[in-house]
């Protein structure tokens, strides 16, 4: 516990982060040694290249999308605090941790900040957000065969993309307008047990 | 009233049988004065004529040659057992004809119910009932049928690892907590004298624990099966269902074993514990061996398919015997060695193979199961009981207090380790799901006569087990709907479903990486890449890797058969109403959906096989039981064919007519396609089957045993999937009349010569058909390797007319068809 609190109090702001994203002192203190191996170079941000240099980051279909999502429009780093605040996101969402008793959806008092709605359909907006990358609002279908064509790689021809791609929107489109709108998106999905997908087990 | 004709027919039916082989039994077991034997005893024929030949039943003395001989004891055994399965069988049928009885009541109720009908038929006419559960006969035959049907029939779909923790979990401390707890304090209920059974000691209370706590809860899985309860607590039933016997079976040798010593000593604890691991362990080590060598002798098969299913079956059931033999865990063994073989041979062997392996799994496990249930009725009603209701009793009362409790306990400890914990209500029903079955029945049954109170034993597990499966048994069904246990939406999921899920996957892991995070995936892609560089090369006959690509192409040429097929028989809903469809009718909203269902799933197979590069998760998507649906799709392909003959027929198709229609030349127009085709069409139709057949069920079969994506070779070309619709010159229709004559029936013919040659790759298959003179040889030469133009090139000699299912990408000429060709269902308008 000596090392968590010698870690813990490097990190500015720490108790407010915790606050704010629910993890527990013990992530917090992974996150952040994961983070200072990730910033090889010790400034204190993270750059693009930095999530690169994860081999299996770089092999992911959709990896750089991934990184992607970590760097706000315009910016070329991330600190530590943003970092955390999107993994947050990943966090399982039903544990109610006996840390926050008083927020108990800690990411809910950022939504408007980070523009992302309740935490319920975080993990759905960030799925989405994957998607929409011209930030419309909405996947088009040139976005979604982007997706699926990285996803898919060569193992299809155009066509059968396409057509595959077609489908997708069609089935989901409910306000035909050849696109898939994050209310459609989130209600394609909402059979799905997302959490139970979603969720990353921090610290086993 | 159908109930009631249903029921009473089956009544009919069963006690007919009874009162037959009753009658049949009767004369014979007198005169030849045999008891049921166990079957060891099985090829000793009594000696009532030594000497050999044909014995004169009727009148023995005559010396004469006898017109009429009847050797009722030769056939005895046999007969009898066969005339057991059929009964059991026509029961099940019983059953069946109205659904709403197997929906409120479980099947292994009824089979009992049954069961206790013949019994008292039986015991009133004094008739003994039959050997069949001997410990040997039970433990040799029985049981491992009915422990693989159960894996094959009830296999959940999920297997990522998340749900798959708390199987062993449950499975073996689960038990070994029962038995502890139950064991000891009914030894503390012994202590009390008002139920005058002082008389047994510890050691025989743990052996009797033991028993008592096997849950087999086979009627809850097909209960929780029907009203989709969360995978997570299916899997937990399941897995407990599965392994738990083996640890069962494990506490019981060790304490008959313990039970006839005077004095337990520590050392025989410890070596207790050691045994427990050994047979454990074992048993898995020797279905991993079994599994393997399996799997490396399927390599060598592929001119010998008909026999493909014999060693898979064979290699389980050796497994299952050496693990007998040196008394370790049969059941761990030949559950592991099916695991291991289903990973490796499902790509060796053909498709026909595993359906019929399949098959075969799933009639001998239900078979079994029904037998099972049923002697537990017929025996029940024809042994001796001793009764005594405070053992009895609080037996009942403590086999449902421990359950509960180690539920509760097992679940506090287990929680904090998982993603989705187990809320209270999933805790309620596992603990209440904990019904007793065939192997507590078995057990007991053949518990030794050396321990005094085997009758009160026997009888305390008779009522618990009918107090399970009837009272919990029925009643579990009412309480999940009442509690409102979560559910799974076991909706077909949207391809929207598929892709997202696999985006947020994709992404799941990408930021598992990023966190440096690799949770048990970790250990699992370790394996992975083992098995792949090293293990898979020694079974597999030809390892390439990729060939996920050609397993899509071969999709997608499927598909686009069926978009063609659904657009051809919009058409002929929409515009065309010369045909007459009235026999179309009353199924023509049904299938359709349907069959859009079976598009969907073909969809989300392609999607699941490709888009797993990087953490080869696959989520399987199937149907638990894929025969139905095998067949529902094969009718509908049926439909659909008759549906394009029949717009085609008339020339209602507004494309290019001429060359469309002349590739129907055989088509018979307006003639019932159920019941008559011409000999082309059967091919049609057979071929159609096969390949929907195994497409339907083999992703899923695949997907679901196979963790890491394909790399099998089984397709290793583009699924000409159309060519099943190019005509086929007159001389091999010939032909085909020829070989397909019998219908069916030539099926074992017809597929020694489809397998031997294309099992592989199941692309050459309809050309073969084409033309049988090619033989097996040229095709297993040429396919492999020979690329997109080797089929094309091979059939062009053949069909004069342009094949038209010509690839959209690869022919050129073929652009009048393309607008056929190209993926239908993307025009159809939801």
């Amino acid at each position: 516990m000596g090392s968590t609190n010698s870690t813990l109090s490097k990190i500015p702001n720490v108790e407010e982060l915790m606050q704010e994203t629910g993890f527990t002192p013990a992530h917090i203190v992974r996150l952040y040694d994961r983070f200072e191996a990730l910033d090889k170079e010790k400034t204190g941000h993270l750059r693009p290249q930095d999530f690169g240099a994860i081999n299996r980051l770089a092999m992911n279909p959709i990896g750089d999308r991934i990184i992607g999502a970590f760097f706000s429009p315009g910016q070329e780093t991330v600190d530590f605090h943003s970092f955390v605040r999107i993994l947050a996101h990943f966090r399982p969402a039903d544990k109610k941790r006996p840390k926050d008793p008083s927020m108990p959806e800690p990411v809910n008092s950022r939504t408007s900040k980070l523009k992302y709605p309740p935490l319920v359909f975080s993990l759905i907006s960030v799925a989405f957000q994957l998607y929409d990358q011209d930030k419309d609002g909405k996947i088009s279908r040139a976005e979604l065969l982007q997706v699926l064509r990285s996803m898919l790689e060569m193992q299809v021809t155009e066509e059968q993309l396409e057509s595959i791609a077609d489908r997708t929107i069609q089935e989901a489109d409910l306000d035909k307008d050849d696109a898939i709108s994050f209310e459609e998106f989130r209600k394609s999905l909402e059979k799905v047990n997302i959490d139970h997908k979603m969720s990353i087990r921090f610290l086993r | 009233m159908r109930t009631m004709g249903g029921f009473s027919q089956m009544k009919l039916a069963v006690n007919f049988l009874t009162i037959g082989l009753v009658i049949l039994s009767l004369p014979c077991g007198s005169y030849t004065e045999i008891p049921p034997k166990p079957p060891g005893s099985l090829t000793v024929l009594p000696p009532v004529k030594p000497a050999g030949g044909p014995q004169a039943f009727p009148d023995a003395e005559n010396s004469n040659l006898p017109a009429f001989t009847m050797d009722y004891a030769r056939i005895q055994v046999p007969f009898e057992v066969t005339l057991w399965v059929l009964l059991a069988s026509f029961a099940k049928i019983g059953f069946h004809v109205y659904h709403k009885i197997t929906f409120w009541v479980p099947e292994s109720c009824l089979l009992i119910s049954i069961g206790l009908i013949v019994g008292a038929i039986m015991h009133s006419v004094h008739e003994e009932p039959p050997a069949v559960l001997s410990y040997n006969v039970f433990f040799l035959f029985m049981l491992p049928p009915h422990r693989t049907g159960v894996w094959i029939l009830y296999a959940p779909r999920d297997r990522s690892s998340r749900t798959w923790e708390p199987v062993l979990w449950f499975a073996v401390v689960g038990t070994l907590w029962n038995s502890i707890g139950i064991g000891m304090s009914l030894y503390a209920v012994c202590q009390i004298e008002a139920f005058e059974v002082q008389d047994i000691n510890l050691q025989e209370n743990m052996l009797f624990a033991a028993i008592i706590s096997a849950v087999d809860p086979v009627a809850v899985l097909s209960v929780f099966e029907d009203v989709s309860v969360n995978e997570q607590l299916y899997i937990v039933v399941f897995g407990e269902c599965l392994f738990n016997d083996a640890v069962t079976v494990v506490l019981y040798n060790m304490f008959i074993f313990v039970a006839d010593m005077p004095v337990v000593e520590p050392v025989d604890v410890f070596l207790g514990v050691a045994r427990f691991f050994v047979v454990g362990l074992g048993g898995m080590g020797f279905g991993v061996i079994f599994g393997f060598v399996a799997s490396f002798t399927t390599r060598f098969t592929s001119n010998v398919r008909e026999i493909e299913p014999l060693f898979i079956f064979m290699y389980s059931y050796l497994a299952y015997l050496v693990a007998e033999l040196f008394s370790i865990s049969s059941i761990m063994a030949i559950v592991t060695c099916a695991l291991t073989m289903k990973y490796y041979v499902e790509e060796n062997v053909s498709q026909r193979s595993c359906t019929t392996i399949r098959h075969v799994v799933k009639m001998l496990g239900t078979i079994s199961e029904t037998l099972i249930f049923f002697f537990l009725g017929v025996v029940t009603i024809t042994t001796e009981h001793e009764w005594n209701w405070g053992y009895i009793m609080f037996t009942l009362l403590l086999a449902l207090v421990w359950r509960g409790l180690g539920v509760l306990v097992l679940t506090q400890i287990i929680n904090p380790f998982r993603t989705i914990p187990f809320n209270f209500k999933d805790q309620f029903i596992l603990g209440y799901g904990g019904l007793r079955g065939a192997i507590s029945f078995a057990l007991v049954f053949t518990l030794p006569d050396s321990i005094g109170r085997k009758k009160l034993f026997v009888t305390t597990t008779i009522c618990m087990i009918m107090f399970t499966v009837f009272i919990q048994g029925i009643s579990i069904r009412p309480l999940i709907e009442f509690i409102n246990v979560r559910r799974t939406n076991r909706n077909l999921e949207t391809i929207n479903v598929e892709i997202h899920s696999r985006l947020i996957e994709h992404t799941i892991a990408g930021v598992e990486d990023l966190c440096g995070q690799w949770s048990h995936y970790y250990w699992k892609d370790k394996f992975l890449k083992f098995n792949n560089r090293i293990l898979r090369k020694i079974p597999i006959r030809d390892n390439r890797a990729e060939s996920s690509i050609v397993a899509l192409y071969k999709k997608l040429e499927l598909q686009n058969a069926m978009g063609i097929l659904d657009t051809v028989s919009g058409d002929i809903n929409a515009g065309s109403s010369i045909v007459p469809l009235h026999e179309e009718k009353k199924s023509s909203g049904k299938p359709k959906r349907k069959f859009v269902a079976a598009d969907l799933m073909n969809m989300h197979d392609i999607l699941s096989k490709n888009m797993y590069k990087i953490r080869q998760r696959t989520t399987a998507y199937t149907t638990k039981h894929s025969l139905p649906n095998d067949s529902r799709t094969k009718e509908i392909l049926i439909r659909r064919h008759t549906s394009i003959r029949r717009s085609l027929g008339p020339g209602s198709f507004n494309g290019p007519n001429e060359a469309k229609s002349q590739k129907y030349f055989s088509l018979p127009p307006g003639k019932s396609l159920d019941s008559k085709f011409p000999p082309q069409r059967l091919r049609h139709t057979g071929n159609d089957d096969d390949e929907t057949m195994s497409e339907m069920d083999y992703p899923s079969a695949r997907s679901r045993f196979n963790q890491p994506s394909r790399s099998s070779s089984r397709a290793m070309l583009p699924l000409r999937r159309l060519n099943t619709l190019t005509e086929v010159p007159s001389s091999s229709v010939v032909d085909l009349v020829d070989e397909r004559s019998g219908g069916r029936g030539a099926w074992g013919r017809g597929m020694s010569r489809l397998n031997s040659s294309s099992s592989d790759s199941r692309i050459p298959a309809p050309r073969r058909h084409h033309d049988p003179s090619n033989g097996p040889d040229n095709g297993s030469s040429g396919d492999h390797g020979s690329g997109d133009n080797g089929p094309e090139g091979e059939q062009q000699p053949l069909s004069p007319t342009p094949a038209w299912a010509a690839e959209p990408g690869d022919r050129d000429d073929s652009g009048t068809q393309k607008p056929l060709l190209r993926p239908q269902w993307k025009t159809r308008k939801p």
